[in-house]
């Protein structure tokens, strides 16, 4: 017990940052501990408020923390932040004040305030259970519930009780806590960016002297790690009690980077409270307030307290299950999946026993205890094993996740941690991985390991053991198509990959509308060199065959290659990625001529993921005879959107973006025009010549954002479309033209510029490779700037010539461009190679034309 | 309207009497040397106040061109022109009655050195400026603005490097440097900076004179709205006078060191002839220097009608006919 000194409440000095003094108030809780308290609260003291955010924080932070929440309230919500007693600006008590006796003294500080009306609880770290505590008692006010970075339960596993436990040994805890100001400035140095100077002062002001810091060290030592603790029970009873609440609004704000509360304690409270709304900022740590724009979410979030009309998914079509092509060709002895090796055909799998795989694979999966709902991340290549993971999972109602390689091992990390999966299958190099980086999910094997790898990796089964284990169980009960199915990523080319969920009647949405676009029946028959595609084979009932090339290298097919697996099942239809195709073009003479008749068979070629060059195209021709080159356009949210071939892209010609073709069947495409700002904020038409964010509803989009709430809502607008962040327009005869991204747009003084039209242009000039258009300064003032790989690029960046200048700006017209510079070479996305990074340009630009070194991109 | 213009021998000076004559103002100007011009003039130095006030005598208003625009020399010799000079215009025409006033001021008073990207006009800070030439300037215009009132609308206007043919601030000292093979790119040369063509800086002083009582206290930065790499600008000028563009550089620091030094090396033995380089001379041209026009178009309902590529032809056309070879 310490003897702190005591001393009444103050209001904080002037001039600390962000903090309008006149938020300050003091005010007394009459007969708390008997002679009564003071306390300091922010207070934007709106009258006769419609909502009050009751604020509470943590250890070792004060009302401070809520600034930003306050200053950025909207006209008709109170925001009262409160100082702990012993805390902030708070009287110093001279007592220890425990959990119950911190709910009791909120309780009596509300009281003193009056708060009446509808409240909102917010609360960050150990302000999380008093907060808590207080909506147990005012159960009829309770109209949401924030938390962010707390915990009200320490789930098993976690390391948060060894670093308390650290700190609370005897002499440190003193030490670091109340001698030091250590503890403040450990916090402090939490934040991601750093904190400005003036903001950690503001942090450290109330907490001045030892004297001042008694109750940073008794809130540590008051979190109950076991049984006998004095809060123990509170804490359990708070915990326990959540699950009441389930009618409350409730919105979790997470930084995951936090070395206290992880990720464990978000999935506790999401557990707790099944009807959260969840938001995490990748990226952000423990101070979420300080690290992330919660004001905005927290602000848009109120604005959806009650409850919307949630349309109604589209199930009229009485679709079928996504493994009801196996169970209609369960007696098919013909091949169903052909995997190539390097050698011929590798490894092969008839209708018949893929479907008799899913099934013993279901029952073994659910044997081992993967219930529905459950995620398993799925890292296997694409092929045999990958199909029947991915079907067996989806028999038994698991969501399959799917982090691609091509999101980098940090991007695969960040997209794991996020989607949180309970089971990870992955090929004994991807069991390595995760067992290193830390990657969750008990993990299944592909293969036989030998023992000691078997504990190494820790691993619970093997694909084989499953196998055995299901042979003879039944499977459980099927999904229903409004179960969620799968988590796909976006690539991640501008910031973090988000995971996008889909459900089954969506996933089945979406396998109907590649059946129609493209006539499939069940005389086709697929080479799918681009990873998603490989699963859609046993979904449609149609062979398929993965050609021999690297799975994160799509450029390594060959035309041999795909000759090869071609002929194996005599396909019709090719998938492939542009940079597969322009490699088949590359080695197109390599390939053995007896193997050209098969490649007459081909009807169909497919090609996306970006971009397709009509020149790439074109040359696929002299491979493939007789196929009908298409490229659709989409996105990991929704696939496909529009489809073009290559003769109505040459009939197109060139314009102002790249022509992607009209909308197919089923998809609603939309404009929303672009504002001065280059915001996309005008209502949705489908008027031609209008720039704006293309918009999309469709059966067979994405349900939502997974666990980023604000990204999720931000991009439902209006409810039920999905706003794609890319920006383009029709033309007069209903073709959709991209021009680019929301997030490079130029906005100048005269307009919004977009970059692709100008990028085409540019790259028409013979001396010219390719180039990107980006924009410097401050938003509504950018000038263009055009970076340019010339043919004969020299080593360094550098300003191009006059004379190149000259033309660039010429083929420009009349948008002023500020400086054109060239390089030797763009930044792509490593997933498809080929979309450009104008974010890291325009990063680069922005330094180097503002005087800074002409370094590398 | 009856406008006095002083300093009508610099090129902004005689450009903007012209076109004021030209559309019908009765023009009388001020400076030491005559003008040529064909206008009523009265000759003396803005320092001398008894001169500057019977040269205000009787006008409707004062567009105060004269300034000394040098990249060396002593402060009193800045304060007393940029400063003293702006005191006794100002005052006179307070005296005098005069109605409006157009002070023609210099970004460079509100630049510290770093680099301006897409900012509108700061305020005029002498303690931040970053040569005499500035700081003088900005002392200028604080003395002009502090004069506004409800009888006298003062609206400052500050252009952002003007040039044109017959330009002898920048582009005679930028070709001379070339003809001596002396022009050196500082760092890179892709720092963005703005500039604006005689005209429009000419165009831009009309409309402030237009509409000043409308802006009375306020300051303005015009600029063509057209930033270019420095590197670009001076080779576009180097090339309209049918030299080779600079290809010689000169890393940032070493030029703003060097110049510090070469500053305070011509301060000490009072050398007449510019110095080839000063610290404020590498800072305005080693760091980005371009500006938010919105509000200054929207304001003075001005806009720039001489693009550059435009302006650099006529250049181009006018060292032509100066060298006909």
């Amino acid at each position: 017990m310490s003897a702190a000194s005591a001393s009444p409440a103050t209001l904080p000095p002037a001039g600390l940052d962000g903090l309008d003094p006149k938020w300050s108030q003091l005010v007394t809780t009459p007969g708390l501990d008997g002679d009564g308290r003071t306390w300091h609260v922010l207070d934007n003291q709106v009258p006769d408020p419609t909502l009050t955010l009751l604020c509470v924080h943590g250890n070792p932070t004060w009302s401070y923390i809520w600034r930003d929440l306050i200053a950025r309230a909207p006209a008709n919500v109170r925001v009262v932040a409160i100082d702990h007693l012993d805390m902030g600006y708070s009287e110093r008590t001279g007592t220890t004040r425990r959990l119950t006796q911190r709910i009791d003294d909120l309780c009596a500080l509300t009281e003193a305030l009056g708060l009446t009306g509808p409240v909102v609880t917010v609360a960050h770290d150990w302000g999380g259970p008093i907060s808590l505590g207080w909506a147990q008692r005012h159960r009829s006010q309770m109209s949401g519930i924030v938390l962010m970075n707390t915990a009200v339960h320490q789930p098993e596993g976690s390391r948060a009780p060894t670093l308390i436990r650290m700190v609370r040994t005897r002499g440190v805890l003193k030490n670091i806590c109340v001698k030091t100001p250590a503890f403040i400035r450990g916090t402090l140095a939490l934040a991601r960016p750093r904190l400005s100077a003036p903001i950690r002062e503001a942090y450290r002001a109330p907490y001045s002297s030892s004297g001042r810091r008694a109750a940073i060290a008794a809130f540590v030592e008051d979190i109950p790690l076991s049984e006998d603790h004095p809060s123990y029970r509170v804490l359990e009873g708070i915990a326990t009690d959540l699950g009441t609440f389930a009618d409350v609004p409730a919105l979790l704000l997470w930084g995951p980077s936090d070395p206290v509360f992880s990720d464990r304690y978000l999935r506790d409270l999401a557990q707790r409270l099944p009807g959260a709304e969840i938001h995490r900022f990748i990226g952000s740590g423990h101070l979420l307030p300080e690290d992330a724009d919660i004001a905005s979410v927290v602000h848009t979030w109120l604005e959806h307290l009650e409850p919307q009309a949630v349309p109604v998914p589209d199930l009229e079509a009485d679709r079928a299950p996504l493994w009801a092509a196996l169970e209609r060709r369960a007696d098919d002895d013909t091949n169903a999946i052909v995997e190539m090796g390097p050698d011929g055909e590798d490894a092969s799998v008839t209708f018949a026993e893929l479907n008799a795989d899913v099934r013993r694979m279901a029952a073994g999966l659910a044997d081992l205890g993967v219930e529905r709902g459950d995620r398993v991340s799925l890292l296997v290549p694409p092929g045999i094993d990958l199909a029947v993971c991915v079907y067996a999972c989806w028999r038994i109602g698991a969501v399959v996740v799917l982090a691609d390689a091509g999101l980098g091992a940090r991007g695969m990390g960040r997209a794991l941690a996020s989607a949180n999966p309970a089971y990870l299958i992955g090929i004994p190099r991807a069991l390595a991985a995760a067992r290193t980086l830390g990657w969750p999910g008990a993990r299944i094997s592909t293969s036989a390991l030998l023992g000691v790898q078997e504990r190494v990796l820790d691993v619970v089964a093997t694909l084989d053991e499953l196998r055995r284990r299901g042979e003879d169980l039944p499977v459980p009960p099927p999904p229903g198509p409004l179960d969620e199915a799968a988590i796909g990523f976006t690539s991640g080319s501008t910031g973090p990959a988000k995971g996008v969920t889909y459900r089954h009647h969506q996933l089945q949405a979406q396998r109907d509308a590649i059946i129609e676009l493209y006539n499939i029946d069940e005389s086709d028959s697929l080479v799918a060199a681009f990873g998603p595609f490989a699963l859609f084979g046993p979904s449609i009932g149609i062979p398929s065959v993965v050609p021999d090339m690297k799975v994160t290298s799509p450029g390594s097919l060959t035309a041999q290659a795909l000759a090869e697996a071609v002929q194996v099942v005599r396909a019709t239809l090719v998938f492939a990625s542009p940079a597969a195709l322009n490699n088949v073009v590359v080695t197109a003479d390599a390939m053995s001529p007896d193997l050209a008749e098969a490649m007459e068979g081909v009807r169909l070629l497919m090609s996306a993921g970006a971009p397709v060059p009509a020149a790439v195209l074109r040359a696929v021709g002299e491979v493939l005879p007789n196929a009908e080159p298409h490229t659709p356009y989409g996105m990991t949210e929704v696939m496909p959107v529009a489809d073009i071939s290559l003769a109505e892209i040459d009939t197109a010609g060139p314009g102002n973006g790249v022509c992607v073709g009209e909308p197919i069947d089923g998809v609603e495409v939309a404009i929303s025009a672009l504002d001065a700002r280059g915001e996309a904020t005008g209502p949705l038409t489908d008027e031609s010549g209008l720039t704006g964010e293309v918009c999309i509803r469709a059966a067979h989009m994405r349900e939502g954002y997974d666990k980023l709430w604000m990204t999720d809502h931000a991009a439902s607008q209006p409810v039920g479309w999905h706003r794609s962040g890319d920006v383009g327009h029709f033309d007069d005869d209903g073709r959709l033209w991209i021009e680019g991204r929301m997030g490079h747009i130029v906005t100048t003084e005269t307009g919004p510029v977009t970059p692709v039209g100008i990028e085409h242009a540019v790259a028409t000039l013979p001396d010219v490779a390719s180039a990107a258009v980006v924009g410097v300064g401050p938003a509504g003032v950018q000038r263009v700037v055009v970076v340019v790989v010339p043919m004969n690029a020299g080593r360094r960046p550098d300003l191009a010539d006059e004379d190149l200048s000259d033309r660039v700006r010429a083929l420009v017209g009349t948008t002023d461009v500020a400086a054109i510079l060239t390089v030797r070479s763009l930044p792509v996305d490593k997933r498809h190679n080929s979309k450009i990074d104008r974010s890291r340009v325009a990063r680069w630009a922005e330094r180097v034309l503002a005087g800074g070194r002409m370094g590398p991109i | 309207m009856k406008v006095l213009v002083t300093g009508a021998t610099s090129l902004i000076g005689r450009t903007l009497a012209v076109r004021l004559r030209d559309r019908g103002d009765q023009v009388t100007t001020f400076q030491r040397r005559p003008s040529g011009l064909g206008v009523v003039e009265h000759l003396g130095d803005v320092a001398d106040s008894a001169a500057v006030a019977a040269a205000v005598v009787g006008v409707d208003a004062v567009v105060h061109v004269a300034g000394l625009a040098a990249v060396s020399g002593p402060w009193a010799d800045f304060e007393r022109t940029n400063v003293g000079g702006t005191r006794n215009v100002i005052n006179a025409a307070k005296q005098a009655g005069v109605g409006r006033f157009v002070h023609v001021s210099s970004p460079s008073v509100a630049h510290g050195g770093r680099s301006l990207v897409g900012v509108p006009a700061g305020p005029a800070d002498p303690d931040r400026a970053r040569s005499h030439y500035a700081r003088s300037k900005a002392y200028g215009e604080l003395v002009a603005l502090s004069a506004n009132s409800s009888d006298l609308s003062v609206v400052a206007i500050r252009p952002h490097l003007i040039w044109g043919p017959g330009d002898t601030q920048l582009v005679e000292r930028i070709v001379e440097r070339a003809r001596a093979r002396k022009l050196a790119i500082i760092g890179s040369g892709a720092s963005l900076i703005d500039t604006i063509y005689i005209d429009n800086a000419a165009d831009a002083l009309v409309a402030a004179l237009d509409r000043a009582p409308s802006l009375g206290g306020r300051a303005f930065v015009v600029t063509n709205g057209q930033p270019r790499p420095v590197r670009e600008v001076l080779g576009r000028i180097v090339m309209a006078a049918g030299l080779a563009p600079p290809r010689f550089k000169v890393p940032y620091v070493v030029a703003r060191v060097g110049g510090s030094a070469v500053e305070r090396i011509w301060e000490r033995r009072g050398v007449e002839e510019d110095p080839p380089m000063t610290r404020f001379l590498a800072e305005q041209l080693g760091t980005a220097h371009w500006f938010d026009q919105r509000e200054t178009r929207r304001a003075l309902q001005w806009e720039p009608v001489v693009s550059l590529s435009e302006g650099f032809d006529r250049l181009r056309a006018w060292f032509a006919e100066q060298d006909p070879e």
